[in-house]
């Protein structure tokens, strides 16, 4: 096998040069970029033949690689925060990133709230920050090409330590306002100490509908008895190739909440990968996908019980019209000593009309003999005895599936506990089955 | 108000409906009473307008106009109403969002402004306490959890608001205790008027006691074989169905 010579696609070609000429001006050492790209290297971009991309094989969506873009002039990035929506009534404290980069003067660093740190990650790239130890939290990830890309090209981000309670949520809004195609990485890196809490909001969104590819990983090591309620939105433009990861380390006694709701772009694939390293844990992830059109978005998640005692719940709703494709990957690992877990995976899939797609694969790999695990998976179209009940009262077909499809999200959104962002994400929804009618 | 003329009706070629002719009036209070497998829920059901019935032949004519060229939610808004013999549930949706969307896209539907939120909830209360309903009911999801008296009494509320012209009760009495029973008939009476038409489905003769009817009519194999007054229930529930079953074998 040594001797054999893969034959590279363009894409992955452009990557290779893109990464040669940009591994010297990226921040930082380029050791641990190139040690990522190098794995990368060795596999390539992944496709069907790789269990994990068997249903969003990379190397087919992604014929061609964007420039990489670079820091944004004054005037973009207040034009592009000025036409951000996502989640903008939702009052919190504003983290913004445009076309990838940190917008350093939207934050007040001698004003931060109580209990909030933040380190601009370009920076502390440069200087060796002491805090970079800790990025990489699951260790599995580093196997992951999506994620490798990720650690190769990273140029900003921020580092954010929560020490205690912290009132207002934190909103880290990356808007894309380039006028053409860019690529973008960024890495986001949340330390919430040993009894502290925090609201995390996510958005993403493109002031224009180019076909970006923004690349995001977000990590978080929660401490013991921590409260984190996370939740993300995908409103990307709907040409975007949007690849996201959080990658969670959770101790033990705590509460760790996350939700991904897509709303946008062309081909999404978000992943978690989330480790329970400490006894009672409490996990929720949940994700609401809405897809029209020929969109394609894949859930993938994978949790690792590595702690007894703990309890895990994933809720997964997607919502397909037309021929839009869904795709869910689902794993819950518990190794032999993690006795007593408690673990529940459900995906379900509503196709409203016939040429759509969903793909479920659930699994579960138990090495422990007194746990309780459950996975469950549905796909069906919308109950015609419930239509007919709904426009039996007079309700017009369109609103009567809009009010089922509504009530079918809602379940995955309910456990949003920031009323302002629940409403919000409705009020998403909402939007969404307008623009169908 | 309705007249069917010579309905024929099926689904998944199995013949339900064999030319029915049926007129009800205006003020009207008509019972269809019949054996099981008769034809009753697929007369309540081609009114109301499901889709999986096949109309052969006939019409169902409303004020005269015909309801079949209509879909469900253009029948409601002209008036007709089907209280659900299986009301059903419908998680995610609480019963008071149901409430509004419903009267709002049929006051839409007639050209009518939006009712205002205190006015809606105004108008859910007084119903609500008639048919003793506790508010929160109407909290939770609509019909999730809810005992089958509930979901009679629930589906004759959104009757009491909705002030359909049309009324069409699919065996309501089924399911229901004596309490209910007498709660349901007394909010169906309180909407008895001169110009509103009820056509009440049932097996029993019970309910015709508290909802008392104009007219009956016996339902067999599909057709209306008999027409009299509120006296012809009584004999049924004397001497049965099985002098008209025979004209089911025949």
């Amino acid at each position: 096998m040594a001797d054999v010579t893969l034959m590279k696609t363009p894409a992955e070609t452009a990557l290779a040069q893109a990464f040669e000429s940009a591994k010297t001006s990226l921040p930082g050492q380029t050791e641990s970029r190139a040690q990522a790209f190098e794995q990368f290297t060795q596999r390539g971009l992944p496709h069907r033949r790789v269990e994990e991309f068997k249903y969003t094989d990379l190397r087919a969506m992604m014929r061609e690689i964007a420039p990489f873009a670079g820091v944004p002039a004054a005037d973009e990035v207040k034009a592009a925060l000025a036409g951000a929506k996502a989640l903008a009534g939702v009052e919190a404290l504003q983290v913004p990133f445009v076309n990838g980069h940190f917008v350093r003067d939207a934050v007040d660093f001698h004003n931060l709230p109580e209990n909030v740190e933040i380190v601009p990650l370009a920076e502390a790239l440069a200087d060796g920050h002491e805090w970079l130890a800790r990025l990489s939290p699951v260790p599995w990830a580093n196997d992951n090409p999506v994620y490798q890309l990720n650690t190769s090209f990273m140029a900003d981000g921020v580092m954010i330590r929560i020490a205690g309670p912290v009132e207002a949520p934190v909103h880290l809004r990356f808007v894309t306002a380039a006028s053409s195609a860019v690529a973008t990485a960024t890495r986001i890196l949340v330390v919430v100490e040993e009894g502290a809490s925090v609201t995390l909001l996510e958005t993403h969104e493109s002031t224009n509908g180019a076909n970006h590819q923004p690349n995001d990983v977000i990590e978080m090591i929660a401490g013991d008895r921590t409260n984190v309620q996370h939740v993300r939105v995908n409103a990307e433009g709907d040409k975007a190739l949007a690849l996201s990861t959080l990658a969670a380390k959770i101790g033990g006694e705590a509460l760790f909440n996350s939700i991904n709701v897509v709303a946008g772009s062309a081909t999404s694939r978000h992943q978690v990968f989330a480790i329970l390293d400490g006894e009672n844990t409490n996990l929720r992830v949940n994700g609401a996908t809405m897809l029209k059109g020929t969109q394609h978005a894949d859930s993938t998640l994978v949790v690792e019980h590595a702690a007894p005692h703990c309890e895990s719940r994933e809720l997964f709703k997607t919502v397909i019209d037309n021929e839009a494709t869904g795709v869910f990957q689902g794993k819950i690992i518990v190794p032999h000593h993690a006795q007593k877990t408690d673990g529940r995976m459900m995906s379900a899939a509503l196709l409203l009309e016939e040429g759509g797609s969903m793909n479920n694969k659930p699994e579960l790999e138990i090495f422990a003999d007194d746990v309780q695990c459950a996975h469950g998976a549905t796909c069906g179209q919308l109950d015609e005895d419930l239509l007919f009940y709904l426009m039996a009262r007079g309700l017009p077909k369109k609103e009567a599936e809009s009010l089922l499809v509504q009530a079918f999200l809602g379940e995955a959104l309910e456990f949003v506990e920031n009323e302002a962002a629940r409403e919000a994400l409705v009020g998403t929804v909402e939007g969404w089955l307008k623009a169908r009618s | 108000m309705l007249e069917i003329k010579n309905l024929v009706v099926q689904i998944e070629d199995k013949r339900i409906l064999n030319g029915l002719n049926l007129t009800v009036n205006k003020g009207e209070v008509a019972a269809i009473m019949g054996p099981n497998g008769s034809g009753k829920s697929t007369l309540s059901y081609v009114i109301a307008g499901k889709e999986d019935y096949e109309v052969l032949d006939g019409e169902i004519l409303l004020n005269g106009e015909n309801v079949l060229e209509m879909e469900p939610d253009q029948r409601a808004a002209a008036g007709v109403f089907l209280a659900f013999q299986y009301p059903l549930e419908i998680p995610g949706v609480a019963s008071m969002t149901f409430l509004k969307a419903t009267l709002n896209a049929q006051r839409k539907a007639r050209g009518e402004a939006e009712l205002t939120t205190p006015d809606f909830i105004k108008r859910v209360n007084a119903a609500a306490t008639q048919l003793e309903i506790p508010k929160d009911m109407l909290k939770r999801a609509l019909n999730v959890g809810f005992s089958g008296g509930e979901k009679k009494r629930m589906e004759i509320l959104q009757m009491a608001l909705l002030q359909p012209s049309f009324c069409i009760l699919d065996e309501t009495d089924s399911g229901l205790d004596i309490d209910a029973l007498r709660i349901v008939s007394e909010g169906v009476n309180a909407l008895r008027s001169q110009d509103r038409a009820f056509l009440v489905i049932t097996h029993y003769q019970r309910l015709l006691n508290h909802i008392v009817p104009d007219t009956v009519h016996v339902m067999s194999s599909g057709r209306i074989v008999k027409t009299g007054g509120k006296e012809l229930a009584l004999e049924l529930e004397a001497n049965g169905y099985a002098d008209y079953r025979e004209t089911e074998a025949a």
